[in-house]
């Protein structure tokens, strides 16, 4: 136990030392990524550990960064808003798992599709309000917290850094409870769960609940810190991201959604500063994965030695 | 004696496609006996343990279980209430280490000591050695313990075994059948056998199930001396006695 809390602290610290000698662009970038993080952890909590696959989860991104970004533009707190964030994520995804987690697999892959694509549609035929395709941009006063001006870069990495070092503790602890063991057992085998009295269906809303619930304060996060709003966000391409993060950092490990996201972020920046073919490159990365460690790296790494890796 | 009803079904009706697998049974289950459940392959034993337990649910009929009716209620809520089933096929958690499998089981009753109680219920079926161990590496017999030990983990009213020795060595039977005998009478047993050994040193009573109806239902020396029992099932050859 205490091996494992030391690791996330020093993770936790390195990143912290990082934020004091990252040149300004780096700086952005890594503020950026330690949000999507945030909500690769989300992921992580619904496809590492419980085994749903959604392809959803942009919903409750963008449920979670509209209503934070409405709030502030209303003239709400920052704080607020995050808090707003998070209870979006929860309720979207709540609402989403009651109906679609009356299927399975592939089912559930399509339905949680659809309700994400229903809901960018939404935010789309409502423009006036979200600002369409375009979304807006949040008012300075809104970007304050607690006395922090999250438009400067040392403070915008802090909020970011603290709000990562909650959603890394959280999720450990989770992971680590009986309920994260209940998680588990939930993916490795529903039917044996079943008879031992464990509820599939209210554990799996459970499970998506909290997925949701990271993925709202992660939405509302980068919103405030980056202050810009979107439907752009609420895309399938966002559903897929924190996935491509999660399988190449190591599903069902505690780090992989970081890992996987910084790893993932400077490789498509890389890519497409050197070619026009950026896609192509992340899909042969992807296929190498897939070929040779699909565990991805913090998995591979679990399989071969390193068994106390939570 | 007094026997005290544990469980009772009336009328138990279960179709697949034309074939009823288990058709209009009457069963009762005394408090505190083993009662094995037995009869040839494809009698439709699996397919009523499975309508007890809340598997499967039922075409017809009805199930009591201590006085309330529960035909009607989900598996794992029949679980809760103290139905615990262990699988004919092996079903662990093959990835997860012992530990972790028996502390899903131990887990669902208020604990202070998890790792405690875990390590009790592995030693508790010879598993104590092998906490740290893989699930899935262990070998057959051991992946057999370890299934039943999730079950009495459970600390249920009712244990519904479903062939639980297949595959067990000789050593193995002995140790299972005294650990069977040590949980009564707080558990009654439910057990699909084949191993007639098993069944004539374990049960109390003894239902014969063929083509999905009661046969006979009695104590193993009446069963032993049924006729039609003895065409069905014992080998078709007529004892001496």
């Amino acid at each position: 136990m205490t091996r494992v809390l030391v690791l996330h602290l020093a993770v936790l610290a390195g990143l912290a030392a990082l934020g004091a000698v990252l040149p300004a662009y780096h700086h952005g970038m890594m503020a950026r990524i330690l949000m999507l993080a945030v909500y690769a952890i989300g992921y992580n909590i619904a496809f590492g550990y419980t085994g749903l696959l959604s392809l959803g989860h942009a919903m409750f991104l963008g449920a979670g960064m509209m209503a934070a970004g409405l709030w502030v533009q209303q003239g709400g707190s920052a704080a607020a808003a995050l808090g707003l964030g998070a209870l979006a994520g929860l309720g979207a995804a709540t609402l989403t798992g009651v109906l679609a987690l009356r299927t399975a697999g592939v089912s559930f892959m399509i339905v949680t599709l659809m309700f994400a694509q229903a809901f960018y549609l939404t935010l789309l035929y409502f423009g006036a309000i979200t600002g369409g395709d375009e979304g807006f941009p949040l008012p300075a006063a809104g970007r304050q917290l607690m006395g922090l001006d999250l438009s400067q870069d040392g403070p915008r990495y802090a909020v970011a850094l603290a709000i990562f070092a909650v959603a890394l503790l959280v999720q450990l602890a989770l992971v680590r409870s009986r309920f994260g063991r209940t998680l588990v057992a939930m993916r490795e085998n529903e039917e044996r769960s079943r008879m031992l009295g464990y509820n599939p269906f209210t554990t799996k809303l459970a499970a998506l609940a909290i997925s949701g619930l990271f993925s709202g304060v992660a939405g509302a996060g980068y919103g405030l810190l980056f202050g810009y709003v979107g439907a752009s966000f609420a895309t399938i391409q966002y559903s897929i991201l924190p996935m491509l993060y999660v399988l190449l950092g190591g599903a069902g490990t505690t780090l992989g959604p970081l890992l996987g996201a910084v790893l993932m972020f400077y490789l498509i920046d890389t890519a497409s500063s050197l070619t026009e073919l950026s896609l192509a490159v992340i899909g042969a990365a992807l296929l190498f994965l897939v070929l040779f460690a699909p565990k991805g790296i913090l998995g591979t790494l679990r399989d071969r030695g390193i068994r106390w890796l939570p | 004696m007094a026997a005290v009803t544990l469980l009772e079904a009336r009328g138990l009706t279960r179709s697949f496609g034309g074939l009823r697998a288990v058709d209009h049974v009457d069963f009762t289950l005394n408090s505190g006996e083993i009662h094995a459940l037995i009869g040839p392959n494809g009698a439709g034993k699996t397919t009523f343990v499975s309508l007890l337990s809340g598997r499967l649910q039922p075409d017809a009929g009805q199930i009591r279980f201590d006085g309330a009716d529960v035909t009607r209620l989900p598996a794992h809520a029949r679980v809760a209430q103290g139905i615990a089933y262990t699988f004919q096929i092996t079903s662990i958690y093959a990835g997860l280490t012992v530990a972790d499998n028996l502390a899903l089981a131990v887990q669902r009753h208020p604990t202070r000591d998890l790792a405690g109680e875990t390590a009790r219920a592995a030693a508790r079926v010879g598993l104590g050695d092998h906490l740290g161990q893989v699930a899935g590496l262990l070998s057959y017999g051991h992946q057999r313990l370890l299934e039943i030990g999730m079950g009495l983990a459970l600390r249920p009213r009712l244990l519904i075994l479903d062939e639980p020795t297949q595959g067990l060595a000789n050593k193995e039977i002995e140790g299972f059948t005294a650990l069977i005998r040590s949980l009564l009478p707080e558990t009654t047993v439910l057990l699909i056998e084949h191993n007639m050994d098993v069944v004539m040193a374990l049960a109390d009573r003894i239902t014969v199930l063929n083509f999905g109806k009661v046969l006979a239902s009695g104590a193993p020396a009446e069963i032993r001396a049924n006729r039609a029992v003895q065409d069905a099932y014992l080998g078709g050859h007529h004892a001496a006695d």
